[in-house]
């Protein structure tokens, strides 16, 4: 095992995470965006894993587990939801879709 | 050794990571991602997680980026991003919450170094569970024991977002879309 601290793979979380915050704001592609929230999601597994290795148990792991499990669900969930908007728009911009916005 | 890794896997990450803000191309912005994710996924390795390291590079860089990927080319990879700004502002400020949620972030983890210090058996404790009973066997042992609850709601999950799908991506009727016009259009002329 590595002798790095964790504070500095919490450090990198972090600013993973912060990354895909500013993406998820700044982006106007809906599978940019996507792809941004799962840029977040990995960057709480490393923190996960980091939290697993701290306390020297393995439930930080097995969450993981299950962040990737539903990640895979809502990847192909959204990806569907883009595809039938892309159908109906022709666009896969989050700007066109505004039908419920006053 | 282990710090020039983590250093490397520190440089790769982060910079993959920014490149995905910068990318303007989405093909570009999935592949930074699968090198981001690859990155993790040896940050993973060093901290003793090898379990979830495999599952990493296979479920996340293969299965799901492919899937990114796929819809990115179903849909058209020449598409440019629009500059009109709807919300005047949005940009710089969500720029700057951003470099203020690094801060934050960053001085909580500056705090969790000092607790890590703290508790330096953290390490020694995992590395003998993976000594043990083997990473893959004491997750193993955990998940169909304390954790069987969740597993049993993640199939439930996994065959609501698989019906969901088949839901969404089937054509219903109603009108065509131009470009399912022009379509069946060449269809009748071919």
């Amino acid at each position: 095992m590595t002798r790095v601290d964790p504070g500095y793979f919490l450090a990198l979380a972090g600013l993973m995470f912060s990354i895909g915050v500013v993406g998820t704001l700044v982006r106007r592609n809906a599978i940019v965006i996507f792809m941004f929230v799962e840029l977040m999601l990995n960057a709480v597994n490393l923190a996960f894993i980091t939290f697993a290795r701290m306390h020297g148990e393995l439930d930080g792991q097995v969450l993981v587990f299950f962040v990737l499990v539903v990640a895979a669900a809502e990847a192909v969930v959204g990806l569907a939801i883009i595809l039938r908007i892309y159908r109906l728009r022709e666009s896969a911009n989050v700007d066109d879709v505004n039908l419920l916005k006053w | 050794m282990d710090v020039a890794v983590f250093v490397a896997v520190f440089v790769l990450a982060l910079g993959s990571s920014l490149a995905m803000l910068f990318a303007r191309n989405a093909v570009h912005v999935a592949l930074f991602l699968v090198a981001g994710q690859v990155a993790l996924a040896v940050a993973f390795l060093l901290q003793g997680a090898f379990f979830v390291a495999a599952v990493q590079v296979i479920v996340y860089a293969g299965a799901i980026m492919v899937l990114f990927l796929f819809v990115i080319m179903l849909l058209g990879v020449d598409q440019r991003e629009a500059l009109i700004e709807p919300l005047p502002g949005q940009r710089p400020l969500a720029i700057g919450l951003g470099a203020l949620l690094v801060l934050e972030i960053l001085y909580a983890s500056m705090r969790g170094l000092d607790l890590a210090s703290a508790s330096p058996e953290g390490s020694a404790a995992l590395a003998r569970l993976n000594a043990d009973p083997g990473n893959v066997e004491a997750l193993a042992r955990l998940l169909f024991s304390d954790f069987l609850l969740p597993f049993e709601v993640t199939s439930v999950l996994l065959v609501a977002a698989i019906v969901g799908v088949m839901a969404l991506a089937r054509r219903m009727g109603g009108p065509l879309t131009a470009s399912e016009r022009s379509d069946r259009a060449e269809e009748v002329a071919a």
